[in-house]
């Protein structure tokens, strides 16, 4: 009760103030409304923000995916076209396969050729071969046969290539009864063939003129038949050379007299004075004084210069010039004489 | 010529021998020396020349003795001789002191010998010119700067004039001369190959004598190893052909150039490779590997093979289907061989195997194989099994797939991959058939099982 009374005896007071709260409620409600709408407004704009945020987050990723699918796509499209182009380039131009068989056979052909060619060469060659060691072979042969021509079986006696136990004489007993015996001289003309180191069989070696072969020798006496004295002959054959006078001049003429000219004149040359050698030279030799200083007219200093003598203390003792020849009479009487007719000669 | 008093203390003598015996040669060289250069008598200077070759002949320091003693002036002096004898002499002197080293060679091109050799191999003496091929063989074989000189001089183009001379030992040295130039660089290979040798250089393979052949076959494989284009050059001209025919021909170390040129045009080029194959290289080789008795030929033979068959499966198929494969394995194996010869062939087996698809090839070295080796035969299996039915139907039949079962094999490694790749291409009752102590697991299956009444 005693509340109740405390109560009502405030209730002016409560209703001043609760009238007053309100009045300040009133006139803060437009503010308070206007900040409450600001902080809503801003906190959903935070929120929607932020959800526009994920929602663009979302979409990248999407589409990220969707255009890397896309792209790949398009490259994988690209990398056949590409991959097409490349192996076609490679197989027409790099790796040309129907070229590379083509070129192998004709390789095999070239090699075919080349085999057969070798193989060609090959045999020629060996039949040279063969042919000059059958030749050379048979050379020997007859040159043996030559130098054992004496071994030749004759009417009466069987030579030893001919045995009589055989039923057919050696292949030697025809060779030597075929072959011309070995002269002693021909012996001897053998071993002026060339000498040397270089051996001139092997070809290659220079050319050499071929040589003179022999004349048959002189007899000494006249010999039956048409032939000349020997005398004669041997005049023939040992006469001098005569050749013309342009094969006799050497073509080297001009040059060989201009030469024999030069040493002529080198020979040939003047010379007045001796050589002497010099520790000789001033022993024959007098010494010979200078003019200037053995003259009795001394010495001119250099500088001196006079165009007349003009010391005729020291002309004093001399004598007037003479001509020593007689005069000529008429140059004397030259130009002071008168002719008859009275002109002056 | 020079007398010596014998030495003093008995210690001493042997050293004192050697040093007067010394002393007395270096005199008589200065003697062969002055006696070359002030002489005019031409069997005595040719002497001279003669002994100086000899001295000089037998070790590089006697050869620096001969040109310390002042005998190079006196030998190329000797060169412009008129006597050809002399001329030889003395080309051959110097010849001999240029073979032992650059150095010395050197000292003979100072001198100014090579135009005068030059000149003497224009002489009309096939003595000669013989000799002054090798003088001038020996001294380009040095460096590519020799050889240079020797270029310059003008060798090539008399050289080269020279080749169908019917003189064999004049062929033997203008080739040997022609390959030492051109074997040092692709230039002067190329300046040899323009002297256009080519066609007719081929003709001397087939020549009687061994050594030209040889040197003709040394000379095309000096110009190939340098570069593709001159590998292409000869093998269009026919060379391939005529150095495999030669191969063919001759025995021993005469075909040795030749398998080595056939190595090096097949290793510029997978073209150039099938170019000798189509020539028909890889028969011959084969044949000069199985009865070749020298182990550095056969090495050159594995090589070259192995050049040959490294490019593609193709390649490898030819060097396989001519059956080399189990000899090579066989030399690679055997004790006897070289280490050189183990290696080589190795390394060709190797190279060829990566290679090979041609399975019949492979399967005789599935069965003596190492496991090194083995290794890559399998894989190769392992490539081809799963893409080819008849193959895999030949590989159970033949018996490949029963040793691949009882090839032991580490888990995890390379080897096992490939055998697990070659099971799967079949069946599980196939392979496990297959595998050793199946007939085990049968009877023990049968004593587990419980008979069903």
């Amino acid at each position: 009760m005693a509340t109740m009374v405390k109560l009502q005896r405030k209730i002016n007071g409560i209703k001043e103030e609760s009238f007053n709260r309100n009045r300040v409620a009133e006139e803060n409600r437009r503010k308070e409304h206007k900040a409450a709408l600001l902080i809503q407004s801003w906190f959903r704009g935070c929120r929607v923000r932020a959800y526009l945020r994920h929602l663009q987050r979302k979409a990248t990723t999407i589409q990220k995916i969707w255009r890397g699918y896309l792209g790949r796509m398009y490259f994988r499209r690209m990398v056949k076209i590409q991959k097409r182009w490349r192996a076609y380039y490679v197989r027409k131009y790099v790796h040309n396969y129907y070229a590379l068989k083509q070129y192998l056979e004709g390789l095999i052909m070239t090699n075919e050729i080349v085999r057969r060619e070798l193989e060609e060469f090959a045999v020629i060659k060996s039949r040279e071969r063969e042919k000059t060691a059958l030749e050379s072979g048979e050379r020997k042969k007859d040159y043996l046969a030559r130098k054992m021509h004496y071994l030749v079986s004759t009417e009466q006696i069987a030579g030893v290539f001919n045995s009589p136990y055989k039923l057919f004489p050696d292949e030697m007993e025809f060779r030597l009864r075929g072959a011309k015996p070995l002269s002693p001289k021909a012996s001897r003309s053998r071993k002026h063939g060339t000498e040397g180191i270089v051996e001139t069989s092997a070809p290659g070696t220079p050319f050499t003129l071929p040589q003179i072969e022999h004349l048959p020798p002189i007899p000494k006496k006249k010999q039956q038949g048409p032939f000349r004295d020997p005398t004669e002959v041997l005049l023939q054959r040992y006469k001098p050379l005569e050749p013309t006078l342009r094969v006799a001049t050497s073509i080297m003429s001009v040059e060989e007299a201009r030469e024999e000219l030069k040493r002529k004149e080198w020979g040939s040359r003047v010379n007045d004075e001796l050589f002497h050698h010099f520790s000789n030279a001033n022993k024959s030799r007098r010494h010979e004084l200078m003019l200037h200083t053995s003259s009795k007219f001394g010495h001119v200093d250099y500088g001196t210069k006079h165009f007349r003598e003009e010391n005729p203390e020291k002309l004093k003792g001399k004598k007037d010039f003479k001509r020593v020849f007689t005069t000529v009479q008429v140059f004397d009487k030259f130009g002071k004489m008168y002719s008859s007719a009275g002109k002056a000669v | 010529m020079g007398g010596c008093r014998d030495g003093g203390g008995f210690a001493g003598r042997q050293s004192v021998q050697w040093r007067c015996a010394y002393n007395d040669f270096v005199c008589d060289v200065r003697v062969a020396a002055v006696v070359l250069k002030y002489e005019t008598r031409r069997f005595y200077k040719k002497a001279a020349a003669f002994v100086l070759r000899a001295v000089a002949k037998h070790s590089p320091e006697l050869a620096q003795a001969v040109v310390d003693c002042g005998a190079l002036d006196a030998l190329v002096i000797s060169l412009e001789e008129f006597d050809p004898g002399v001329k030889e002499a003395a080309a051959w002197a110097l010849g001999y002191i240029a073979r032992h080293n650059g150095e010395l060679s050197q000292a003979v091109v100072d001198a100014g010998a090579i135009p005068l050799l030059v000149l003497c191999i224009q002489e009309p003496e096939v003595a000669l010119k013989r000799i002054a091929a090798s003088a001038l063989s020996d001294i380009s074989k040095h460096s590519p700067e020799l050889a240079q000189t020797v270029v310059d001089a003008g060798a090539i183009a008399h050289l080269s004039q020279m080749i169908l001379n019917p003189d064999a030992k004049l062929k033997r040295q203008v080739f040997s001369a022609l390959s030492q130039i051109s074997k040092h660089s692709v230039d002067l290979a190329e300046m040899v190959v323009e002297a256009e040798i080519f066609p007719a250089v081929l003709t001397c393979l087939k020549d009687p004598d061994e050594y030209v052949k040889k040197n003709v076959a040394t000379l095309i494989r000096e110009i190939t190893k340098h570069t593709p284009e001159l590998s292409q050059l000869i093998v269009n001209a026919g060379g391939v052909a005529a150095v495999i025919d030669y191969i063919g021909d001759s025995r021993g170390n005469v075909r040795l150039p030749g398998i080595m040129m056939l190595g090096y045009v097949a290793a510029h080029s997978e073209n150039l490779a099938m170019a000798v194959i189509v020539s028909k290289g890889v028969p011959q080789l084969a044949i000069c590997l199985s009865e070749e008795p020298e182990d550095h030929i056969k090495a050159a033979t594995a090589w070259a093979l192995g050049q040959i068959g490294r490019h593609t499966p193709e390649h490898a198929r030819a060097v396989a289907v001519a059956n080399v494969l189990p000899r090579m394995l066989s030399l690679y194996m055997e004790s006897e061989s070289s280490e050189d010869l183990q290696v080589k062939a190795k390394k060709a087996l190797k190279s060829i195997l990566q290679k090979c698809t041609y399975l019949p090839g492979l399967e005789p070295l599935l069965h003596e194989a190492p496991p090194n080796i083995l290794k890559h035969v399998v894989g190769q299996f392992s490539k081809v099994l799963p893409h080819d039915s008849k193959a895999r139907r030949l590989f159970v039949t033949s018996g490949g797939l029963r040793k691949i079962q009882e090839i032991k094999s580490e888990p995890g490694s390379v080897l096992q991959e490939y055998i697990n790749s070659i099971n799967n291409c079949y069946p599980e009752e196939i392979v496990r058939y297959y595998s050793p102590g199946y007939s085990d697991t049968l009877l023990e299956r049968v004593d587990h099982y419980q008979p069903v009444m």
